[in-house]
């Protein structure tokens, strides 16, 4: 059996370290396909967001391509477990996993659920999204984030674009999450985090077909993450394609936001100073499809960002993501 | 009814037409193949008058307007009736829009050179999407005017003639004027909807 250990805290940067664990059990070298009977040890979980929550899925369905449903341990905490219950993970969970464990139901958190963790697999699904999240985000994002309305229409059409890639790009479906918290030891103010997820084909095999011969030696997982998010290149000649994910990035940077993308073996971000996430890492443990995380922290202020000793963040995007 | 010929007046809904044509529970512009659906649905009414058309897409109604929608929609409508293979002539104003849709509709635009008349909920007429300092300025010359030949914009404008008529053509050529070819004469959109 092998064995996964979720670690205490699970976001975007931690997820690797499962990833690490899935493909040492792997004796082919994959991404973890190989690894035969895996046991996803979750009993010490005490803190996770949407896309540790998605990340867990994820990893039992790479896992369960080997042919063996892996095994899923659920957390001691009940609070964790609580809020999985409230977030619909154990529904989608139970099509991945065998699960084991003790009580999985929803109570109630300082966390406020957005969106469920919904599958993304058709057009349609984008629809529905929208419809179900477009006046609750409002609320949030000018009640609870203290944005101007005009602003926070934006965020439903960044959901929209960012679950779109999944079906214009993955080849595959997905699934979407998010979430509203307090985020007071990291940030000390409140966010929204957006976590979205396929196992699909990934940038590099999206871009390989238009744009792998121009890059020659240097096409690689990071170059073609590099190409979409900076360069905003797709695999459509329709010139009218590919500005979803560049407005997303203007959007998040206008916020003094973080959207990091993971694809195959790499990661890009745009890192605001709040941060210290480098903007890009490659060599990572290979893992299917993309993952994209977005976190929105509650309007700053210009004295905020300027604050030497506050952690607010400063404005990104003017020079690059370099 | 101007010199231009009879033009027709075609007022789209954009978001009942989603209902319509798209999807009946769901009112939001959202996704490429509801923009597709919706600039077919327009483009078949205005190839079927087989007249002057002035078209006028209202986003009254509409709250949340992405990017995908809004480029299969606006931007393709444009591409498609600045060409030369057009099925007939026709012009376009977006209605009603405001915060919710302007940064969209210009950022879509913008990117691939292409500019519409606007009537914004505000009700300030104006171009959107790329439009140069001399276009605008020329653009709402003509809009003042309704109606004129090149001296008398230029006039207005203290600019000379041959770089005035430069700047109309080219506004005519993007589909934000209406021109006629003999006396060459150049229309401003918004005045071709009232009748008389």
């Amino acid at each position: 059996m092998n064995v996964i250990a979720v670690p205490a805290t699970l976001d975007d940067r931690s997820f690797d370290q499962m990833l690490a664990a899935l493909h040492r059990g792997d004796p082919k070298g994959g991404a973890g396909e190989a690894a035969g009977r895996v046991l996803v040890d979750a009993r010490k979980l005490r803190w996770v967001d949407p896309y540790g929550m998605l990340g867990l899925l994820a990893i039992g369905a790479v896992a369960a391509r080997g042919g063996e449903k892996p095994r899923f341990q659920i957390p001691e905490s009940a609070d964790v477990v609580s809020y999985l219950a409230r977030m619909a993970f154990f529904d989608h969970a139970a099509e991945v996993y065998d699960i084991h464990g003790g009580s999985r139901r929803a109570g109630d958190s300082g966390s406020e659920v957005l969106l469920e963790i919904t599958p993304v697999q058709s057009h349609m699904d984008v629809h529905r999204i929208v419809d179900r999240v477009n006046e609750r985000a409002l609320a949030i994002l000018t009640k609870q984030l203290d944005y101007p309305l005009k602003e926070a229409f934006q965020f439903s059409v960044m959901l929209s674009e960012v679950c779109q890639n999944i079906i214009d790009h993955a080849e595959a479906g997905g699934w979407v999450a998010t979430q509203t918290y307090n985020w007071s030891r990291r940030l000390g103010r409140k966010v929204v985090s957006i976590a979205v997820m396929d196992l699909g084909i990934g940038f590099y095999g999206s871009l390989a077909s238009e744009h792998a011969a121009r890059y020659g030696d240097r096409w690689s997982h990071a170059s073609a993450l590099e190409a979409a998010f900076i360069h905003g290149l797709t695999r459509f000649h329709d010139p009218g394609r590919g500005q979803g994910l560049q407005q997303i990035r203007k959007q998040v940077g206008r916020w003094n936001g973080k959207i990091s993308i993971r694809s195959g073996t790499a990661r890009i971000a745009d890192v605001p100073a709040w941060d210290d996430a480098p903007p890009l890492e490659e060599d990572l443990p290979r893992f299917p499809g993309a993952q994209i995380a977005i976190i929105i922290p509650s309007r700053m202020t210009e004295e905020d960002a300027k604050s030497p000793t506050s952690r607010a963040a400063a404005p990104v995007g003017k020079g690059g993501t370099r | 009814m101007s010199d231009l010929g009879p033009v027709v007046p075609l007022r789209f809904d954009l978001s009942d037409l989603v209902r319509k044509s798209v999807a009946t529970l769901y009112s939001h512009l959202v996704t490429r193949p509801t923009g597709q659906a919706l600039r077919l649905g327009i483009e078949s009414q205005i190839t079927e008058l087989g007249a002057v058309c002035l078209t006028v897409l209202d986003f009254s109604e509409v709250v949340v307007l992405d990017y995908s929608c809004a480029e299969e929609t606006i931007a393709k409508l444009i591409q498609r009736f600045q060409r030369e293979d057009r099925p007939t002539e026709a012009f376009f104003i977006v209605r009603g829009i405001d915060d919710r849709h302007r940064e969209t509709i210009e950022a879509v635009l913008g990117r691939q050179g292409l500019a519409i008349a606007a009537e914004p909920a505000d009700g300030r007429a104006t171009v959107i999407g790329q439009v140069s300092e001399r276009e605008m300025a020329a653009w709402q010359a003509l809009e003042e005017l309704g109606r004129a030949q090149v001296p008398a914009i230029a006039a207005k404008l203290g600019a000379a003639d041959a770089d005035v008529e430069e700047v109309l053509e080219e506004l005519a050529r993007r589909r934000v004027v209406a021109r006629m070819a003999t006396p060459r004469t150049y229309f401003a959109l918004r005045p071709l909807l009232t009748p008389g």
